[in-house]
């Protein structure tokens, strides 16, 4: 048999769902017997190859993600919403709340240390989104591992799971966990 | 006619980024850009929650720091109540903040860089990482693995959690180290400790044998900026900032509140990440640097012996002055790295850490307050105001790496500079601009090509947009 292939993709977050993937130590080099881990990260607008699993961790906010988005679903068996920015947009989309506009004119425009000099960035940059939203508003999700990171133990669980064919379980004890 | 180059590395830098270089006729690079690809706007939606709140959402900015980010909002708080942690509080926040800046540095020095040092910049790309490491030198590879563990294990054991710490609050810590944590913790130091120095021994063997490459490698000089303590002592948690000039004259000193009078920023339109800079050397002059090279150029010495004596031989490279050049934040990085797992100990072996006045209790008893502190990649500022009921009308945060970005940008002007030639993009050019940036390990340079390459799409594009040449290489 052939060995399974894995991408973990990141859109928008803080990067702290891949840390706690790495936090499965020494086991990453298990996982790497059992499975190539063929894209991590996933190169923006670049192709992806056919993967048996695809995990995303961070929320929609910009068109770039999107197009990576819908990219990897054509690729990917299984879609995995990698966390809780990606299972409901969490602490990116608070942003959603008083607007794009005013955050980038705070950032950029009326920053406490700003000199009032340079302009809102927009060249050479992706556009962001008005509202920033969880994949499943825009691609079939397959499985969602909720967590403000999910804790590594649960991530080498669903992961070995998935790899063996099997379909993880987390309504057992406390392992479906936000925050 | 200019030419332009656009590599797009996705290196994890802030998210997503990318780098154009503009070519002048001489096929050599006259401009640098490096493109920011991510905003999320904490500095706005924060605005109306409770000042309180601020040390549980600000870890979310970054999963590689954010005991760094909860630090500084908790320092920021404690501003805002006017109140002085207690002793057992400090000193575990002291603990959390050594654990993740060893860990950050593990991350840095063996998931991202050894490979480029043991494996050879030209080696085979597909292996050129954590597990191709793993393959070469299994023993390597579970030791780096082992020393990011335990700085993941400290945060865990006090807070329950490794990533996105609890429990740094206004007026010191909400949790208690207890004694079997405190021994188990202490019982992993001697295989810290070692893996720590053979660190510095792959690298010091690598620069001796390549001290040409090195010593060109991005050489550029800059002030440094970093926070020390009363003696002058490198300090990740607290104390003063200090300013040096290229050859270590003090250009500045100034209490953390005061960071206003000292740093402006300004935004460019190329990049979602501002340009910081020292005020009162201007826009153009005043780039300076921040993170290991910063702090170990900044400080006068370091506070436990084994740190010190490297301390020493690294400045002994330039006569005991300032290092210049984006290599030598390697060799920066394993002397905090050291300093760390000494720290560590110290901390753990101070009666005062299982105490239990872990925190001073208070009110809002002002409207502002700057909290600071030292992240793995530079100072860090976080600054609020409250209104009456203690809701946020203003936040101001300033980013470590920001303060890196232009250095990062000089950085890879110069890499260009000496690498990329006309019409031709090799290889080489690739490998060393991916390096570049990765010296000054920024945020989010993370997990992910940890474990996965760095993919580089490298185009060499004419006025009218036409390929050149294309040099692609990753996934």
């Amino acid at each position: 048999m052939s060995k399974k292939k894995i991408a973990t993709v990141w859109l928008g977050g803080c990067s702290g769902c891949h840390m706690s993937l790495l936090d499965i130590d020494e086991r990453i080099l298990e996982v790497a017997k059992l499975a190539d881990i063929v894209k991590s990260p996933v190169v923006d607008g670049k192709e992806c190859p056919e993967v048996d699993i695809c995990l995303v961790e961070g929320a929609v906010c910009a068109v770039e993600h999107v197009e990576e988005l819908l990219h990897l679903r054509s690729k990917a068996k299984v879609l995995v919403a990698f966390g809780d920015c990606a299972v409901n947009g969490n602490v990116p989309a608070m942003r959603n709340w008083v607007g794009l506009q005013a955050c980038l004119e705070k950032a950029y425009i009326a920053s406490e240390t700003g000199d009032n000099v340079g302009p809102i960035p927009s060249v050479g940059v992706t556009a962001l989104l008005g509202r920033v939203s969880p994949l499943q508003e825009h691609v079939k999700v397959d499985y969602y591992l909720p967590g403000c990171p999910p804790s590594a133990d649960l991530i080498f669980y669903v992961v070995a799971e998935l790899l063996n064919d099997r379909v993880p379980d987390l309504t057992q004890g406390a392992k479906l966990k936000y925050g | 006619m200019t030419k332009i180059v656009t590599i797009n590395p996705v290196t994890r830098i802030e998210g997503h980024a990318r780098i154009t270089l503009h070519l002048g006729d001489d096929g050599k690079a006259e401009k640098a850009y490096f493109h920011v690809n991510e905003f999320r706007g904490f500095e706005k939606f924060c605005e109306g929650r409770l000042y309180t709140e601020m040390p549980t959402i600000t870890p979310r900015i970054c999963g590689i720091c954010p005991t760094s980010h909860s630090m500084a909002s908790a320092k920021a708080c404690d501003a805002i109540q006017r109140i002085i942690p207690t002793d057992t509080g400090v000193l575990l926040r002291r603990l959390v903040q050594a654990a993740q800046m060893m860990s950050s540095h593990a991350l840095s020095f063996f998931h991202l860089s050894s490979p480029d040092l043991l494996l050879g910049f030209d080696s085979d790309v597909a292996s050129r990482n954590i597990l191709g490491l793993a393959a070469k030198d299994p023993g390597l590879a579970v030791k780096g693995i082992r020393l990011r563990k335990l700085g993941q294990e400290v945060s865990e054991r006090l807070t329950g959690k490794k990533i996105h710490v609890l429990g740094v609050v206004p007026g010191g810590m909400a949790f208690a180290l207890k004694e079997d944590d405190r021994v188990a913790l202490l019982e992993q130091l001697p295989e810290a400790l070692e893996t720590c120095k053979l660190a510095l021994d792959i690298l010091k063997r690598y620069i001796d044998a390549n001290r040409k490459m090195v010593d060109s490698f991005a050489m550029f000089e800059s002030p440094y900026l970093g926070t020390v303590g009363p003696d002058g002592e490198l300090d990740f948690y607290d104390g003063v900032l200090r300013w040096v000039n290229p050859d270590g004259s003090i250009l500045a000193e100034a209490a953390p509140s005061q960071y206003r009078d000292y740093i402006a920023e300004r935004s460019m339109d190329f990049t979602y990440l501002k340009y910081p800079y020292f005020k009162k050397l201007g826009f153009d002059k005043g780039f300076y640097q921040v993170g290991t090279l910063g702090r170990v150029n900044a400080a006068s010495k370091m506070s436990t012996p084994l740190a010190q004596a490297e301390f020493k031989a690294f400045r002994s490279l330039n006569s005991g002055n300032p290092v210049h050049g984006a290599f030598y934040h390697h060799y920066a990085r394993l002397i905090e790295m050291l300093y760390c797992v000494e720290e560590l100990r110290r901390l753990l072996e101070n009666p005062g850490i299982t105490g239990m006045d872990i925190q001073a209790r208070g009110h809002r008893n002002d409207t502002e307050g700057v909290g600071h502190t030292e992240a793995p990649r530079g100072t860090l500022f976080h600054h609020y105001r409250t209104d009456d009921t203690g809701s946020l009308t203003r936040v101001n945060l300033l980013i470590a790496t920001g303060q890196n970005n232009p250095a990062m940008n000089r950085a890879i002007f110069e890499v260009a500079r000496q690498y990329v030639d006309g019409n031709k993009i090799t290889e080489g050019a690739l490998n060393r601009v991916e390096h570049a940036i990765r010296c000054y390990d920024p945020c989010l340079s993370c997990s992910t090509h940890a474990i996965g390459r760095m993919p580089i799409d490298l185009q060499l594009l004419s006025p009218d947009g036409q390929v050149l040449d294309q040099a692609v290489r990753g996934s």
